[in-house]
């Protein structure tokens, strides 16, 4: 297959270029932002996203969904990124549909995720930074599961409808086995969500389970059998995240080589100086292997393949750092102007640092690289 | 099953057939290389001299390019699967050659009937050798200040002056040379044409390098006598046949980022020296974490090779990519090797032992500071990129 998007997958980016730059433009974005929007993003526009079939990209037909797969919502969710767009696509339609495809749950919840009524949420993280353990406790308790602990950096997690947990049925925090994924409803007695404004103006929420009673069959997968549904999760959410971090890269360097034509200094427009031409050079360069690295892990995920896993950690790894170049050169070469909260070029530049730490930074991805390579 | 599948399996059982088990081993030295031409002897690797062999009856040894010209006549998609297939075994490339990466391209575009039937199937079977005359003493960068001159004769050329960084011009048979036929116009007056370095007049001299090696050479024209016949595209008109195999240069250099198939020499070379810790990591986290941010960009690079060959073979790849690759691909390939001259220690310093295989990681190091000079500096890639592809204003 070529490492190139097919006819189909360009028709359905232009319609997605289209539509997410007329709906939800970065001023969509400062709009919910300046006025202190509780839910953190639009659920008229959600379901728009459903009414235009991106909510069902990844699940099947059999639920009312495309069948598609992790190259088209990477088309979506770079669109996303490149205009800032508040959704919770990435975490309802790519990472909680990966988890929740095949079990007993799918039934359930993925035709309402389709429909647009229902947005996901992923607790997961533990602690500050991503890690691979899960301390968090759920025991057997009546005919279900008491689950004791903290979750934290999840996104839309205080209006989300539906909560994928990672918990700990056995073992220790750092056990590859023991771990038991949940769907368990937000309004579940003893789950509390505290809302908290990131850096970017999204909000992402602090859990506390209390002892939260679930069922049974609010087990994703086999019990102790965990990791499976959530290395579902985790590689798309992953490779989503790597997908919208390029949207957000791209969008920066577009707006800097733009402002470069257009700004003149000493009489010229200062995209003529050789200095600010090799940084724009560069930046090009390195954003152009971060795109190629994230079509690849999309395809090698999409045809199932065993290298899929890794290529996620280095579509990561590689995305974060020529984003995190494309808003701090975005800055740099905009001057005075890019400082401002009136100028959008600073919002790219927070965005980026939200995904870069998402589902495991630069460093957490590098390790792992490292780890399976044996050194 | 789809006729690329089918193509693919039977592949797949040719090359297991006909790929000897010695072809199947990275590549330790440019010794290990094959370059083929008229001085070449298959009686000092046998194997290496059958798998040219077997490749080029094939029409392998270029298997993109027409039948009728030597080459295998496969589509992009085939030639795609013969790489991956290629790969799965570790075979190496059967015939290395400056004719396959660049003038190959520039005659099948710029050639005449004639120019192709002569010299393309010399090519393919690796019968003809070539280097190219491109940089002189005052044209580098500033390629198309060049001043080696073609006087008409007639029917022929008379060529004088000298050129510089003539890869391998001692060893190799022909010349693709640019010379001035006009001072009217800088790259307006600059003609492509091709001859024999046994021509009278024509001597080479090896420029000794900071490696300890002379792949380079000064090549000198004296009343050297070229053909008209073997003038590529039009008088004057060379510009635009460099140009496009600098293109296909900058390419074949940009591969030197990738890693070589299978092993990885950085990391096997690190756990060597340091060792790994009780918990499997490098014992010298520091090295480990630069290594490993490397790996990162290089896999990632692996990535964007294989998208920019898709979409060359496609026709969708912008004309200045080239450039991109060059640059990112010989910078890449330089921060490798810094890393395994720091993973080796002051044992890849030896540059005369047998524990160091007389240097080779030392001098390979040195060699690859000219990656990011030859074929275009970094800084002239650069320019291209921002110039042609980002379409920033002229200086």
């Amino acid at each position: 297959m070529p490492l190139y998007l097919n006819d189909e997958q360009t028709m359905l980016r232009d319609t997605a270029r289209e539509f997410v730059a007329e709906h939800a433009p970065v001023s969509h974005l400062r709009s919910l932002r300046d006025a202190d929007d509780p839910t953190g993003f639009s659920r008229d526009l959600w379901k728009q996203f459903a009414e235009m079939g991106f909510t069902g990209i990844l699940v099947g037909e059999d639920h009312g969904g495309m069948g598609l797969g992790h190259v088209e919502a990477g088309v979506v969710l770079e669109e996303i990124g490149r205009n800032l767009s508040p959704s919770p696509f990435l975490a309802t339609a790519v990472a909680a549909v990966e988890a929740l495809k095949g079990s007993a749950q799918a039934n359930a919840w993925l035709p309402r995720i389709v429909a647009g009524d229902t947005v996901a949420a992923l607790a997961i993280d533990e602690g500050p930074k991503h890690r691979s353990s899960i301390a968090m406790k759920a025991e057997r308790a009546g005919n279900g599961f008491r689950l004791s602990g903290t979750k934290q950096f999840v996104a839309h997690g205080h209006v989300a409808d539906l909560l994928i947990v990672a918990a700990r049925t056995s073992g220790r925090a750092d056990d590859e086995g023991g771990v038991t994924m949940f769907a368990v409803p937000r309004d579940a007695a003893g789950l509390s969500a505290t809302p908290e404004r990131l850096t970017d103006a999204s909000l992402a929420a602090r859990l506390t389970f209390d002892g939260v009673m679930v069922d049974a069959d609010a087990v994703i997968g086999e019990v102790d059998a965990g990791r499976d549904p959530l290395n579902r999760l985790l590689r798309a959410g992953r490779t989503g995240a790597a997908a919208e971090l390029i949207g957000v890269g791209g969008g920066a360097m577009d707006m800097t080589i733009g402002y470069l034509k257009q700004r003149k200094q000493f009489g010229v427009p200062i995209g003529g100086f050789q200095a600010l031409q090799h940084r724009a050079a560069h930046l090009y360069s390195e954003m152009e292997v971060a795109r190629a690295a994230v079509l690849k892990a999309q395809q090698l995920l999409d045809a199932g393949s065993d290298a899929a896993d890794e290529a996620v950690s280095v579509a990561k790894a590689m995305s974060g750092m020529a984003t995190t170049l494309s808003v701090q050169e975005a800055v740099q070469m905009h001057g005075g102007i890019g400082m401002t909260d009136e100028y959008d070029v600073g919002f790219y530049m927070k965005r980026a640092r939200v995904l870069a730490e998402m589902f495991g930074d630069i460093g957490f991805h590098a390790d792992r690289l490292a780890r399976n390579a044996g050194y | 099953m789809t006729d690329l599948e089918t193509f693919r399996t039977e592949t797949r059982a040719w090359l297991d057939a006909n790929c000897p088990p010695e072809m199947r081993e990275a590549i330790r030295s440019d010794a290990d290389v094959c370059w083929g031409g008229r001085r070449y002897d298959p009686s000092v690797n046998p194997a290496q001299a059958k798998w040219l062999k077997v490749m080029a009856d094939r029409g392998w040894t270029v298997p993109d390019w027409p039948k009728e010209y030597g080459g295998g006549g496969l589509t992009a998609a085939e030639t795609k699967v013969l790489r991956e297939e290629m790969a799965a075994i570790r075979a190496r490339i059967p015939l290395s050659s400056f004719g396959i990466s660049m003038l190959g391209p520039a005659l099948l575009k710029y050639g005449s009937e004639a120019q192709k039937l002569e010299h393309l199937p010399k090519i393919a079977r690796g019968e003809i050798r070539w280097c190219q005359g491109y940089s002189e003493p005052n044209a580098g960068s500033d390629l198309a200040g060049l001043a080696t001159s073609a006087e008409d004769a007639g029917d022929h050329y008379v060529v004088n002056g000298q050129k510089v960084w003539t890869s391998y011009a001692d060893k190799a048979d022909w010349i693709f040379c640019l010379v001035r036929t006009s001072k009217a116009s800088k790259q307006g007056g600059i003609s492509f044409v091709l001859f024999d370095m046994e021509t009278p007049g024509v001597s080479t001299k090896p420029i000794l390098l900071i490696s300890g090696y002379s792949p380079f050479c000064e090549t000198f024209f004296d009343n050297v006598k070229v053909p008209k016949a073997n003038r590529v595209h039009g008088e004057n008109k060379g510009w635009d046949v460099a140009k496009y195999l600098l293109g296909h240069e900058r390419e074949m250099i940009s591969g030197m980022g990738l890693a070589s198939g299978g092993r990885n020499p950085l990391i096997e070379g690190a756990i060597a020296t340091v060792g790994l810790d009780h918990d499997g990591r490098l014992a010298d986290p520091v090295l480990r974490s630069q290594i490993a941010l490397f790996e990162v960009r290089a896999r990632a690079f692996g990535s964007m090779s294989e998208r920019f060959i898709d979409e060359l073979k496609a026709g969708r790849a912008h004309p200045a990519q080239p450039s991109m690759m060059k640059y990112v691909g010989t910078e890449l390939n330089k921060d490798r090797h810094e890393l395994m001259m720091a993973a080796g220690g002051s044992d890849a310093l030896e540059w005369e032992s047998e524990a160091s295989n007389h240097g080779a990681g030392a001098r390979a190091w040195l060699r690859t500071k000219a990656n990011s000079i030859e074929g275009g500096t970094s800084e002239i890639q650069l320019n291209i990129i921002a110039k042609r592809i980002l379409e920033l204003p002229g200086a």
